[in-house]
């Protein structure tokens, strides 16, 4: 009994695969928390398992639960368990598990680096296909520079499945570990023109990615787009080159013009909306780049307005849509088009789509005119009575204020009209944007003086109606416009009727209830005020008035004494006591208005919002540096003073500040009533002692009552807009009367019939005159103010850091790839396995970087001399000089290659910015003076495209995964230095001297540097020593046309495939094409042809190879035994192409699989290796090399590196090492040296396996 | 780019979540219900473009939608992406996952979340778009759906055990309508 339930649990435990959870989660609606809870648990004991089925199942769980919205990041290690799973059903679950809940903080994802760089390079594409979906959503910038190399050889892979990811994960590459573009650009231009469509359209994909952000640096490959775009018929890549076009088009106005035919082309041609609506798109910003001064360009805006109403009346919404958002792009440069569709625009207001109405009300920004202003905002204001939400009518809101305030109020005729319409829009009921139409109220007031009177009075109402707009809430936002009016009120009061009426309702308690910064400004204007009303009163000789008016101030400001508000309290007390003194002398009769004035005297100018930045910093103040010593840490942070100054803006700043502070004070309040309700003597208040809070200024807690109005608010004596609509009319016909009348004189005078055009048809904008004398005051700006950029980037944008130069890329020898700039490739780290990561990047860091500056200013501005001729003769030379040039400059410089960063920091300090003389751009601008007539254009396109991509300067470049060596010259293959040969590309003849010390290293650069104390641990090598540059690349065939190179990997999920990856070079100035591998099989050896092939067909290289260009291919064979070397003869055919012919070559190859080829560098620890030793089973042997002259770390190094070995444990001169066969034999090396003679014992599992290996190492020493 | 791409149902139940930008869990949820917010309050003839998600992405981002019966599919994404291109790959890929699950209705996707990543993994990746030719999609999915078979999973292996209820109207919505020839 017991048994059965122990077996059920397991069975159930076994059982619930994902389906079942969801089952569970749907049948345990009201206690699902509980019953997830109960799940995870479980979920914990699988992870326990061993059985990685088991486990897989559990993380496809939690997938699931993440979902739900559960953390599941304990799991992480067990993900990457299962993400390392050899099987790809849980492979895959793995990296989806992955995908979905890391991210870069997760400390897990250094461990797999490892694991995905196998994966990427398996042999099955769907593993690979796996780990770039999952790395395209955790990459790191640690992964992204660990994986960056082997992510740029998956993009030739042969499977377009995965050249495609690879192409896409590379953006994802670049954002992350940015120095990768430079280094990745010229395979991904490679990839536009790939035969897979799909591959070209991630390529696409991605530049127009890179592209948006920084056009600049793409606007070469225009000639390539262009001609992508005229030959593609793929509409996703289409739409993305269009909208590439349109981001550089701003840039390079003869591009637009270049595209204008084109474009139309399509515009007429296509039946796909999607690119109908882009291409309209791309030609409006074509448009917009140039000047308007093209009459024939008309005819292009034209067609666009034109298709654009067409989708605009389209009955779909979503074209309706996208057309009123193309529409307004149009309206900023050619309004007067767009305004022609005014009828459609005012239409799609009345939609009741509200995405649509808003895109409506964007486009009325531009439609408006003098003319039209007042119907427009009519009708507006129509709709604010009719909108329900908030969210829409406060959009309304403020479109009618930009509107009407746009570009200085140059719409507005008629103040008086625009000033009725803010204060009707103040009886909105709780709208966010009180602020805005107070500011707007204090800018009109300020700014034209001859509204203020009219201003001043409709102020004065609105403050005697303040409780109409105050009406019942606090947050009520419309309460601001007081602000404004009370400010307007006091500072322009000489213009009020009736000063002391507003000074009495400036004054009435209610007033106590506003917001803090309100009352402060209440107070401070009721003096003002007060001021005003004294001023009047002088000469009189009853001073009644006045006396009135002191003591109506004194009754009244002890209620603002008493405020919470400092500033209230502070200027009520002061003003308080100033008009108490005031009082007295009254009383005595003095003459005191004109004192009083005094304090308010002075007219306030707007200030420029810039004006303040743009002060000059006078000489010798430096305002970072401390005044007084710097105050102590100790300080509480209460204290921090508040913004005193906030901002000194043209109207008073709007003080945001009352929002914290009501939260602040809500705070404090609950804290003080916990503390209290916790006192124990703490006598509590009843209920009904809240009248007391009545009279006291703890406004929150008046009773408030709420009142319902349905009807909108009329507020008594305050005008209509709508009348001044009427009267505007009015006005305008009689002005238009008057000028006729004027006309008719001038007619009677003159006798001729010219001014007829005045009084036929629509009056002109200029026509209508401001009905005020409107004197708008610009905002002061201070003397000599500084010239700055506002819109700088946001410092944090990742794309900044991609804002790379990448044109001269292909102009020969401009800037070629500087060492640095190379890619990190996985053959530094052969000897480092069991490294850090931190270790790990030490050790990269002194790899690629070895600081042996020895150089002296002077030679480098030498250099620089230099350089600067050289480029210049490069212009003028022709490129097959340029190639031999190139030729010996290497010859004469590769005695350096032991020094290759002090080289390459050199050549990057010489770099000099590309100039527009660059052959590239000129390429660019004969492409663009073209004439537009597209079959020309083609050509031409194809022809730059051709003159731009394979230049020779781009050999190096293209390859950095193959930083082996593909010498030219038999010196350098002898001497396997030319890993460096990139640099001496661009090195140029430079002091002999130091060329001359070089040489004599030069034999011995390998093992120059001997001694220095070496140490070791597990599996390091220390690099106090530069480690001579190696590469496992191996020639394998080479003729005039191409080299072939290769190297051998084995698998380690297959026991029975090794990959081989070819890179191929072309050495001639032709094209090579349709390039086929193919290789006799042996009995033991079978390359992996795609399914359904025969054994001897040959595989297509899916590459093109332009001149001087090289790229990598990778080959998968399949083997049986690998204990013996073997060789497998092979034939690579390729058709050359130039100008005039092309001929069909073949090149023979022989395949040498060592067998160091099937072993795999495995880290072992010292303990396991041990016990490995100890256990027996193991067949030794030894070998003893003679002559070895090279430090022993260089040694070891050689055989990590060469033979696929790693170091277990080294002491002084004696070292054991590890490695492990694809099948699984161990390889265990024991390594003694004693004065130049190595000895190597060995033991594995294979004697012949070992034999063969310990020949090759032999061979790999007695070549050196 | 696209920023994420969210498939909830009528009452905002999340069906599937996929975010090309991190995240933590709870403001995913946040979003998805904002996003539900959004979307569930518009008709069904007004336009599928929403502006103003506050929680992802900014004024660059947009919200396109498609609402199939039950189901929401909302992708959000920036300027660099055509709007009816987007609402085309929508498309796409619920035709995909119509022909994978064979008529495909809510529960296909309740129950097989993980599927359903599986192709959308091969509909967008990282945030791009990386295939939308719905034959080529189908083709990979298929091969790695025999590929899984084929390592043998017997108690993680599907097969339809619940009855259709929601099937999608397939003919509410008009194919696909922007014409994407190349689909």
């Amino acid at each position: 009994m017991a048994l059965k339930i122990v077996k059920g649990s397991i069975d159930r435990m076994f059982d619930k695969n994902l389906q079942d959870l969801v089952r569970g989660i749907r049948n345990h609606k009201e206690d699902e928390a509980k019953y997830i809870s109960t799940c995870i648990d479980e979920i914990k004991q699988e992870l326990k398992q061993d059985n990685i089925a088991v486990k897989a199942n559990a993380v496809c769980k939690l997938t699931y639960l993440q979902m739900l919205g559960y953390d599941v990041s304990w799991a992480a290690f067990n993900i990457v368990e299962v993400m390392s799973s050899s099987k790809f059903t849980y492979k895959r679950i793995g990296y989806l598990a992955a995908s979905q809940c890391f991210h870069e903080s997760t400390d897990v994802i250094m461990l797999t680096t490892n694991q995905i760089r196998k994966d990427l390079s398996s042999p099955n594409q769907y593993d690979t296909g796996v780990a770039l979906t999952g790395l395209s959503c955790f990459v790191t910038p640690d992964l992204a520079r660990d994986l960056a190399n082997d992510i740029m050889t998956l993009m030739s892979h042969t499977k377009p499945y995965i050249r495609k990811k690879a192409v896409l994960i590379m953006y994802k590459v670049f954002l992350k570990y940015p120095e990768s573009l430079r280094p990745a650009f010229p395979r991904l231009k490679e990839k536009l023109e790939d035969p897979d469509p799909g591959v070209q359209s991630a390529a696409v994909n991605v530049i127009c990615e890179l592209a948006r952000r920084n056009p600049k640096n793409y606007l070469s490959l225009a000639p390539l787009f262009f001609k992508l775009m005229t030959s593609s018929t793929n509409n996703w890549v289409l739409i993305k080159i269009i909208k590439l076009f349109g981001a550089l088009t701003p840039l390079e106005p003869r591009l637009g013009k270049k595209l204008i035919e084109p474009l139309t082309n399509l515009i007429h041609s296509t039946s796909a909306m999607s690119l109908l609506y882009e291409c309209v798109n791309t030609v409006i910003a074509v448009l917009i780049s140039l000047s308007s001064g093209m009459p024939n360009h008309s005819a292009s805006i034209q067609l666009c307005v034109q298709k654009l109403r067409i989708l605009i009346e389209d009955s779909d919404q979503n074209l309706k849509y996208l057309g009123l958002l193309a529409m307004s792009k149009i309206l900023k440069t050619h309004p007067k088009s767009v305004q022609s569709h005014k009828d459609l625009i005012l239409q799609c207001l009345d939609d009741k789509d509200e995405s649509i109405r808003l895109r409506a009300l964007d486009l009325l920004y531009g439609m408006v005119s003098k003319k039209n202003l007042m119907e427009i905002v009519k009708k507006l204001m129509l709709h604010v009575d009719k909108a329900e939400g908030t969210t829409y009518r406060d959009e309304l809101l403020t479109k009618i204020i930009d509107i009407c305030s746009q570009s200085n109020y140059q719409y507005i005729t008629n103040f008086e009209w625009y000033i009725s319409i803010l204060v009707e829009l103040t009886r909105l009921e709780g709208t966010r944007h009180g602020h805005l139409i107070a500011s707007q109220m204090l800018d009109v007031a300020i700014r034209v003086k001859a509204i203020r009177v009219f201003a001043v009075a409709q102020m004065a109402t609105l403050l005697d109606n303040a409780h109409m707009l105050t009406g019942n809430t606090q947050r009520n936002g419309i309460c601001e416009v007081l602000y404004a009016a009370a400010w307007i009120c006091g500072e322009f009061s000489e213009h009020l009727e009736n000063p002391m009426e507003t000074l009495e309702a400036m004054l009435r308690p209610k007033v106590a209830t506003l917001p803090g910064h309100i009352q402060a400004v209440y107070v401070q204007n009721a003096a003002k005020l007060f001021a005003t009303v004294l001023k009047s009163q002088e000469g009189n000789t009853d001073s009644t008035t006045a006396q009135e008016a002191s003591q109506l101030m004194i009754d009244r400001l002890p209620l603002f004494v008493q405020s919470a508000n400092l500033e209230v309290q502070e200027r009520a007390s002061c003003i308080l006591q100033l008009v108490k003194y005031i009082q007295k002398l009254q009383q005595k009769d003095v003459e005191v208005s004109e004192e009083v004035c005094a304090l308010f005297a002075g007219e306030l100018n707007p200030v420029a919002p810039k004006a303040q930045k743009k002060v000059p910093i006078p000489d010798g103040l430096d305002l970072d540096a401390w005044i007084n010593e710097p105050p102590s840490e100790s300080e509480s942070e209460d204290e921090q003073p508040k913004a005193i100054f906030s901002k000194e803006e043209p109207k008073h700043s709007r003080p945001r500040h009352t929002e914290v502070d009501e939260k602040e004070l809500a705070r404090r309040r609950e804290a003080r009533k916990q503390e209290q309700a916790n006192n124990p003597f703490y006598i509590k208040a009843s209920p009904s002692s809240q009248k007391v809070y009545q009279e006291t200024p703890g406004v929150e807690h008046i009773p408030v009552v709420q009142i319902d109005l349905s009807v909108p608010l009329k507020v008594p004596g305050l005008p209509m807009s709508d009348q001044y609509v009427k009267l505007e009319e009015e006005r305008r016909q009689k002005e238009r009367a008057e000028k006729k009348k004027k006309d008719k004189k001038k007619r009677k005078e003159k006798r001729s019939g010219r001014g007829k055009k005045h009084d036929s048809g629509p009056e002109s904008e200029e026509d209508i005159t401001p009905a005020h004398m409107v004197d708008i005051v610009t905002e002061e700006m201070p003397e000599n103010a500084l010239p700055s950029d506002d819109d700088e980037r946001d410092p944090a944008d990742p794309h900044k850091a991609l804002d790379i130069d990448l044109d001269n890329l292909e102009s020969a020898g401009k800037r070629p790839l500087a060492d640095s700039e190379k890619l990190p490739v996985r053959s530094h780290r052969a000897a480092e396995v069991l490294k850090s990561p931190a270790e790990d990047e030490e050790g990269e860091n002194v790899s690629s970087l070895e600081p042996k500056k020895k150089s002296s200013k002077e030679k480098r501005e030498k250099k620089k001399d230099k350089d600067k001729d050289r480029k210049k003769s490069k212009e003028e030379k022709k490129k097959k000089k340029h190639k031999h040039e190139e030729k010996e400059e290497a010859d004469l410089l590769c005695g350096q290659a032991d020094e290759p960063a002090f080289q390459s920091e050199e050549t990057n300090e010489v770099v000099t910015p590309p100039t527009s003389t660059s052959a590239d751009v000129s390429d660019l601008d004969f492409w663009l003076s073209n004439a537009p007539v597209p079959s020309n254009t083609q050509e031409a396109a194809t022809v730059a495209a051709a003159e731009a991509a394979p230049a020779p300067g781009a050999i190096s470049v293209t390859t950095p995964d193959s930083e082996p060596e593909e010498p030219k010259d038999t010196e350098m293959e002898e001497t396997k230095s030319s890993k460096h040969k990139k640099k001496k590309q661009k090195r140029e003849k430079e002091d002999k001297e130091k060329k001359k010390k070089k040489k004599h290293h030069h034999h011995h650069h390998h093992h120059g540097d001997k001694g220095g104390e070496e140490s070791v641990q597990n599996g390091t090598v220390e690099e106090e020593e530069p480690l001579p540059p190696m590469s496992n690349y191996c020639l394998l065939a080479e003729n005039s046309y191409i080299k072939v190179a290769y190297d051998i990997q084995g698998n380690l999920q297959d026991g029975s495939q090794v990959v081989v990856s070819v890179i191929f070079e072309n050495k001639c100035d032709s094209f090579l094409k349709s390039m086929e591998f193919n290789v006799l099989d042996s009995l033991n050896s079978k390359l992996q042809r795609p399914e359904g092939s025969g054994p001897h067909d040959s595989l297509t290289i899916p590459f093109q190879l332009p001149p001087g260009v090289s790229n990598e291919a990778r080959f998968v064979f399949t083997v049986q035994s690998i204990i013996m070397p073997q060789k497998l003869k092979g034939t690579l055919t390729f058709i050359v192409k130039n100008e005039e012919s092309s001929t069909h070559e073949k090149l023979d190859f022989k395949l040498h699989f060592t067998c160091t080829s099937y072993l795999i560098t495995t880290p072992c620890y010292s303990d396991a290796f041990a016990k490995l030793l100890e256990s027996g089973d193991l067949k030794s042997s030894s070998i003893r090399l003679e002559g070895v002259n090279m430090p022993f770390h260089h040694l070891l190094a050689r055989i990590c590196f060469h033979h696929h070995f790693s170091v277990v444990e080294r002491i002084d001169s004696c070292a054991s090492m590890y490695s492990r066969s694809i099948q699984g034999h161990h390889v265990c090396l024991l390594v003694k040296i004693s004065s130049q003679t190595v000895s190597v014992d060995a033991k594995c599992d294979e004697p012949t396996l070992l034999g063969n290996v310990l020949d090759e190492i032999k061979q790999t020493f007695s070549q050196c | 780019m696209i920023k994420a791409i969210l498939i909830f149902n009528n009452h905002g139940k999340p069906r599937l979540i996929r975010f090309y930008q991190y995240f933590a869990e709870d403001m995913q949820q946040q979003i998805i219900r904002e996003t539900f917010h959004l979307v569930s309050k518009r008709d069904d003839n007004v336009c599928n473009f929403l502006e103003g998600g506050s929680l992802i992405g900014g004024s660059d981002y947009k919200l396109i939608y498609r609402h199939y019966a039950t189901l929401y599919f909302v992708f959000c994404v920036d300027s660099s992406e055509s709007e009816l291109g987007i609402l085309d790959l929508i498309q796409v890929f619920v035709e995909t996952l119509d022909k994978c699950f064979e008529n495909v209705c809510e529960l296909d996707l309740i129950f097989h979340m993980d599927k359903v990543h599986y192709i959308l993994q091969e509909v967008v990746m990282g945030g791009m778009v990386l295939e939308t030719n719905m034959n080529e999609i189908i083709a990979q999915v298929e091969v790695q759906n025999r590929l899984e078979k084929s390592e043998v999973r017997p108690f993680l292996s599907s097969s339809k055990s619940f009855p259709l209820i929601y099937v999608f109207g397939f003919s509410q919505v008009s194919a696909i309508k922007y014409s994407l020839s190349v689909l």
